[in-house]
């Protein structure tokens, strides 16, 4: 990979630098997000855009959570949508049951019940991580593929347990006639039929506030140590083993955290209004979109992921917009073709392991860097 | 005891097909070392163009299992044949297209363009495109009687009604064709606004024949045959409801007898012709007594049925996996193959051709999935679009056939497939025994646990040989 070695070394040059620099680029990050939610909350913008931003900003979040496991430590999960599930159940049935069994009603709730989103973001994405955590223990003994295929199996295997679940109850009176205990073994989150009336809590100010915090995490995270130890292993997990890189550890670490992020996608999906949340979330389809995404914008660009989630999900609106012309039905076959097309000429993606800003800055100090 | 035997059989028929599809990933991964996502839907291809040649062919060869015709025992060994044809020839170019060049490429890379290849595949094979139809325009027309029921159509043009041929016509409402041109911007909408206002001249239907503007499609025996000329009204069987019949215009279509042919496959699910004879080979009846709870004994009989379906099945997958056995080790092209597996840059230095013998892997591994699709579709009859989750439950649980039999060694590929079966069908009549109700929705479960297993206790697989990574 000899590609990879060669942008490796520049990530380490970068790395030297990374301390001093961090508010040089953070800052214009945490603005734009910050003047976009703005602009965003402020009426300005109708629904129909407001719901495009909600499902870019949420894909933008599940794109860089992921590149921490597929781009930063060479591991190819692709069973990501699964992690999102499962936040999205767990804080969905937190939050459903719990304004259930308080208020009564999950639907037309005021802006004082907001804050909530946050500690059920939390939650979710806790309980993500540790299905995370789960699912890394086996795959350490496993090499790139079949960790793949065990990935994709866990997605598939949620996605079947979930429809095997208890249908919903839909006012205190039933949820006290069954329980707490039954509303958790089996949960009570509706089967293959979908969870209904979840509570209408994500707005654009939740979303973009996280993307902020994910974007700003996986940035820290792959200029620290632990990044460099990721980036390690991705080339060559003997040599990283060899200097002293605790392998093992460090691969369930990098699964726990795209596990976190997408747990906190997954709540904000969860809740999302218009959105009814079903087993087949959990499925392989949600996850080759990710993946797509996560190739395409380079593995380990978390400028290149956060890209390829913005146009992908232009894409997705531009195709909608020509839907009349049956322009819908070529939206995967495009895709596809991309990911092919972009694994014969462009096997790095977008970016590669480079960063937006790395274009503008790295003459200067790498003495002419591309 | 009907009941076990029952398992028995379905679980030796559903491993037949996993290890056939299961040799597939397994030789392909031999010799490459990748994992062939698309293989499964190779598999989607074989079942979906078998369903495909069975519907258009046998109608148009005269093959039925009425007596004259030519028995659909041969029809199903023909369509078997061009199935197992085409798909080696789409596994050839994707290896040539696809995989050839990221060959040196990281695992990784070819991982991803193997994903690539499968969704490419996938939902290419749901874009549909009527390559032969069954029914042809022949004329158009504007609707008569407005305000009663109508009985008789006036013609736009002259047409030849046989007889014995089927028609059918289209209405469309004129208000809703206003509508919908004006909300895409059709260029034909400016003409149908005038024809409203000022009943001008009638436009004519051309492009605007589509999904969205139909009202009701229904078909109409003429009550007479031969020829009218144009603005002559002809009667039809059944009149047409008063609302449906105010300011719509209608397109009359004539029905060939024979079935359309679309491709590539279609997003709606579809049944296979009989290619085979119902036929019950051996039945035999179990009886078994259940004591009430008042002393009484219900009896309660149960068949176990088998097919000759279920014969075919294992005999043709035997068939196959036999002579891939014969291939791989006893002729030239087999050993080249195994040198492949074994080291790729040593057997070229020793002159094997090696694109020319991966190329021929994947065509083989691809005709197998071919056969494994024809017969999944003659089992299940009714097959689904090609992204349905069935599908991608079926390429993986190959997979995990091959993983657990040790991945690259072709008898392990059969073994973890009947053992993949023999797991599933018994894990779910286990269950059952055992007072767990729904225990056979349970079935990819078990497969996965499986391979979990597997893969921490014995990472090779059952027959596989550990390969020590080196430094």
């Amino acid at each position: 990979m000899g590609e990879g070695l060669e942008q490796l070394s520049h990530v380490s040059d970068r790395a030297g630098v990374g301390a001093g620099m961090i508010p040089r680029w953070v800052a214009p990050c945490v603005v734009v997000a910050f003047a976009f939610v703005m602009y965003a909350s402020g009426g300005f913008v109708g629904d129909y855009a407001s719901r495009v931003m909600l499902d870019t900003g949420i894909m933008m979040i599940a794109a860089v959570s992921l590149t921490i496991v597929n781009g930063f430590t060479g591991q190819f999960s692709i069973g990501h949508a699964a992690f999102m599930a499962i936040g999205g159940y767990v804080s969905g049935w937190l939050t459903y049951y719990g304004l259930l069994a308080t208020l009564g009603r999950t639907t037309d709730l005021g802006a004082e019940h907001g804050w909530l989103l946050l500690p059920a973001a939390i939650i979710g994405g806790l309980a993500a991580a540790g299905a995370g955590w789960l699912v890394g223990l086996p795959s350490l003994r496993l090499r790139g593929d079949y960790l793949a295929i065990v990935t994709l199996g866990f997605g598939e295997i949620l996605r079947v347990l979930l429809q095997q679940t208890d249908r919903q109850r839909f006012s205190s009176q039933e949820m006290s006639e069954v329980g707490l205990l039954g509303l958790i073994v089996p949960p009570d989150v509706g089967g293959a039929s979908g969870f209904e009336s979840i509570p209408k809590l994500t707005n654009l100010a939740w979303v973009y506030l996280m993307v902020g915090a994910v974007i700003l995490f996986a940035i820290r995270l792959k200029y620290s140590s632990y990044g460099r130890a990721m980036l390690a292993i991705r080339e060559d997990e003997i040599a990283a083993e060899s200097m002293g890189v605790n392998v093992t550890r460090m691969k369930v670490r990098a699964f726990m955290f795209a596990a976190f992020f997408a747990g906190v996608a997954g709540t904000l999906y969860a809740h999302q209004p218009g959105t009814l949340l079903r087993p087949a979330d959990a499925g392989y389809a949600r996850s080759f979109d990710i993946v797509i995404m996560v190739v395409m914008g380079g593995l380990g660009s978390i400028s290149g992921a956060t890209l390829a989630a913005i146009v992908v999900s232009l894409l997705n609106v531009g195709l909608l917009e020509l839907a009349d012309y049956g322009a819908m039905k070529w939206r995967m076959p495009i895709f596809a073709l991309l990911l092919i097309l972009i694994m014969i000429f462009r096997p790095q993606g977008l970016f590669g392991l480079r960063e937006i800003w790395d274009f503008f800055r790295s003459r200067d100090r790498t003495g002419g860097g591309r | 005891m009907a009941d076990f035997l029952q398992t028995l059989l379905n679980a030796v028929t559903i491993g037949s097909l996993l290890a056939l599809v299961a040799l597939g990933y397994t030789m392909v991964y031999g010799i490459l070392k990748l994992i062939n996502f698309a293989h499964s839907d190779v598999v989607v291809l074989g079942a979906w163009t078998s369903v495909t040649l069975a519907v258009v062919l046998l109608p148009r060869l005269g093959v039925g299992l009425e007596a004259g015709s030519i028995p659909p025992v041969w029809a199903g060994v023909l369509v078997l044949v061009l199935a197992m044809m085409i798909c080696g020839g789409v596994g050839f170019l994707i290896e040539r297209l696809a995989y050839k060049p990221i060959r040196k490429a990281p695992r990784l890379n070819a991982l991803i363009t193997a994903i690539g290849v499968s969704l490419l595949l996938q939902n290419v094979g749901q874009l549909q495109y009527t390559i032969i139809d069954n029914q042809s325009l022949e004329t158009s027309g504007l609707m008569q009687e407005r305000g009663t029921d109508a009985r008789t159509i006036r013609l736009a043009q002259a047409i030849e009604l046989e007889e014995g041929t089927q028609y059918a016509i289209r209405l469309y409402r004129i208000a809703d064709i206003v509508r919908a041109t004006e909300a895409i911007g059709h260029p034909e909408a400016e003409a149908w606004k005038r024809y409203v206002t000022e009943r001008s001249a009638l436009p004519s239907l051309g492009t605007l024949s589509d999904t969205r503007l139909r009202l009701s499609p229904r078909t109409i025996v003429p009550e007479v045959s031969g020829r009218f000329e144009a603005g002559s009204d002809i009667g039809i069987a059944q009149p047409i409801g008063r609302s449906e019949t105010r300011d719509a215009v209608f397109e009359l279509y004539a029905i060939s007898p024979h079935p359309p042919l679309k491709l590539p496959f279609g997003a709606m699910p579809q049944r296979i012709p009989e290619l085979l004879p119902q036929k019950t080979l051996v039945q035999h009846d179990f009886t078994t007594e259940i004591a009430q709870a008042d002393g009484s004994v219900v009896r309660i009989e149960k068949p176990l049925r088998i097919t000759l379906l279920d014969i075919v099945i294992v005999g043709t997958a035997v068939i196959l996996m036999l002579l891939l056995e014969l291939l791989v080790y006893r002729t030239k092209v087999g050993r080249a193959m195994r040198a492949l597996s074994y080291n790729m840059e040593t057997a070229q230095l020793m002159g094997i051709p090696v694109n020319r013998i991966v190329s021929l892997t994947f065509v083989i591994g691809a005709m197998l999935a071919a056969a494994a699709g024809f017969l999944y579709a003659l089992k299940y009859t009714q097959i689904q679009q090609p992204a349905h989750t069935t599908w991608v439950l079926l390429g993986l649980k190959a997979f995990v056939a091959a993983v657990v039999g040790g991945i690259g060694n072709l008898r392990g590929a059969v073994v973890g497939g009947f053992l993949i079966a023999f797991i599933e069908q018994f894990g779910a009549y286990l269950g059952q025994q055992a007072g767990w109700q729904n225990s056979s929705a349970y079935t990819d479960v078990f497969a996965f646990v499986l391979l979990i297993i597997v893969l921490l206790v014995r990472p090779a697989g059952l027959f596989g040989s550990a390969v020590r990574e080196k430094v």
